[in-house]
């Protein structure tokens, strides 16, 4: 199995924390990881992405240009990385109301109202962590356990009182997901 | 809610780790006690590291007004006796160019680390591999030589950090770690529970005050010719020692395949995605990493040569440093050519895969 994902969003969003995260989950699941932050002169308030590869075999590049899985955290991201998927990929966007999308061929497009549910439940700051939710659902790689077991891992002591409600936002986004009214096949 | 559960089948002692910070704790590990350097883009995060990590252990992390003092204050560390390091990127290692060769020549073991980025001149931050040379060939004036260690997972890069003190104070010389900024940038799975903590190995050489022995010196230069001469003697023999006892390599599917790809650090891991592809597709083609850049693994891959291999393709991110190495080592017994791109380009397993298709088609390139 081989997972390349590229999560993408805004500085401030907790992309990195995202893609951290993910990777401590595939290491509990006894995977092979890499984990690869957008490098390069960045700018404050600007664009952030990381790459993260998930499989049972060594990993050769931690670097992609192509991805099996794009989680898009904001609409720029959508037009700015539907090229790099592959066919077959999914996209997984974290607001219901999508104006447009750029196309591409037998892709599966998810949305998650990550940030209308992180807002029900009255804490924006877990809009990462409800989309984090519903992108293990859709990846089938890393299990709810080991993401919490990587919670602690990736947050700092200081914050694992916030532990309970980060995982009860990625619940929200797995049953999101699950309850799949908001996906749709494109072709 | 159906969640899909699973063993919790991880290792404890598995860290994430950003590469930068698997060399700090790599050299925490074998018991560096101090760190000096000067800041620099790509190898900031192992700064930081050190900086916080090495006051918990007893040790000293000092920022050196320049590149320049920082190798000499390591030079310092080193005469003590102490395990030390420092660390830089290709415009920060070049200024550190006289003060290695002090070290080679003074015979003090230090470890240097070079996180490589994009050249030449101040070039930019971007990953490149283009430092092969300066880190193999010198850097620094005279005849001597470091030992230079390339990683290519944030694993290694701890476990040969370590392994580069125990090499440094086995030889009395410096080791030179080569980075590039996407080992040190990516993070990976790390088992740190392998390694035992290690100190510095007792020196009768070391200058701490003499008591009541006899007064010890440590010479940075000779005083007569005749001495010089005797010097640069016995230093041949160690580099010899060193090609003898220390080329270490990776070969992956290599054995019996037509052609080989020879890559190190981040673009052997773009280039083993190719290598696997083009095996899928029936291609004889295997993968030779070396390990050790100095000295270069060339018992091995001339072993490889009589086992079948008659075309290399050296992948590099550089205009083609490490293809010398290679020519010198088959000396005209395979075709050998380079694949590689300057200035901070990213290669793609795709270009390495169609690279390694026309090679494979029609010999020299068309």
């Amino acid at each position: 199995m081989l997972d390349e994902i590229l999560i993408a969003g805004f500085g401030g969003q907790g992309i990195m924390l995202m893609g951290k995260l993910l990777a401590c989950g595939a290491i509990y699941e006894g995977l092979e990881v890499t984990f690869y932050p957008s490098y390069g002169p960045e700018m404050r308030g600007g664009t952030a992405n990381c790459t993260v590869v998930i499989s049972d075999n060594r990993i050769g590049s931690p670097v992609r240009k192509f991805f099996t899985c794009l989680m898009a955290m904001n609409q720029a991201s959508v037009d700015r990385f539907t090229g790099s998927v592959k066919p077959g990929g999914v996209i997984i966007h974290n607001d219901a109301a999508i104006g447009s999308h750029p196309g591409g061929e037998d892709l599966r497009f998810i949305n998650i109202p990550a940030n209308q549910i992180a807002t029900d439940m009255e804490n924006i700051q877990v809009a990462n962590m409800v989309a984090m939710g519903g992108l293990i659902h859709v990846l089938n790689t890393v299990s709810l356990d080991s993401l919490t077991n990587g919670l602690a891992r990736v947050l700092p002591k200081h914050r694992h009182n916030l532990i309970p409600l980060n995982e009860k936002a990625v619940i929200k986004g797995i049953e999101a997901v699950e309850k799949g009214s908001d996906s749709r096949e494109l072709r | 809610m159906t969640v899909k559960k699973k063993d919790n089948r991880a290792l404890p002692g598995k860290t994430l780790m950003r590469g930068n910070e698997a060399v700090g704790e790599g050299a925490i590990r074998a018991g560096c006690q101090f760190f000096f350097g000067y800041p620099i883009t790509p190898q900031n995060e192992l700064f930081e590291y050190m900086a916080r990590r090495l006051p918990e252990v007893g040790g000293t992390f000092l920022q050196s007004e320049s590149e320049l003092s920082g190798i000499n204050m390591v030079f310092g560390a080193a005469a003590g006796g102490r395990r030390c390091m420092t660390s830089s990127s290709g415009p920060g290692f070049t200024l550190m160019g006289e003060g290695l060769t002090t070290l080679a020549t003074a015979q003090m073991p230090a470890v240097v680390v070079c996180v490589s980025r994009a050249g030449p001149g101040l070039g930019r931050i971007s990953s490149a591999q283009s430092d092969y040379r300066l880190a193999t060939k010198g850097g620094g004036h005279g005849d001597y030589q470091c030992l230079v260690l390339g990683p290519a997972s944030a694993q290694e890069l701890y476990e040969l950090t370590y392994k580069a003190f125990d090499l440094a104070d086995r030889y009395r010389n410096p080791v030179i770690i080569l980075s590039d900024a996407i080992l040190g940038q990516m993070m990976e799975p790390v088992t740190t529970d392998g390694l035992k903590w290690a100190e510095a190995p007792e020196k009768t050489w070391v200058v701490r005050g003499k008591g009541n022995n006899p007064r010890k010196v440590i010479k940075v230069a000779p005083h007569t010719d005749q001495e010089l001469i005797e010097w640069n003697r016995n230093f041949k023999k160690k580099y010899e020692q060193m090609t003898e006892n220390e080329q270490r390599h990776e070969a992956l599917y290599a054995d019996g395949a037509n052609m080989l790809v020879v890559a190190f650090g981040s673009s052997f891991r773009i280039a083993l995605d190719s290598v696997v592809r083009a095996r899928d597709e029936g291609v004889s083609v295997g993968l030779f990493r070396p390990i050790s850049l100095y000295p270069y693994p060339e018992e091995a891959l001339k072993r490889l040569l009589q086992e079948g291999a008659s075309k290399l393709l050296v992948v590099e991110a550089n205009n083609g440093q490490m293809v010398e190495d290679v020519r010198l080592a088959v000396c005209g017994a395979a075709e050998v050519i380079h694949y590689g791109v300057g200035g901070g380009y990213v290669l793609t397993p795709d270009e390495i895969y169609d690279e390694i298709i026309r090679f494979d088609r029609n010999g020299r390139h068309q």
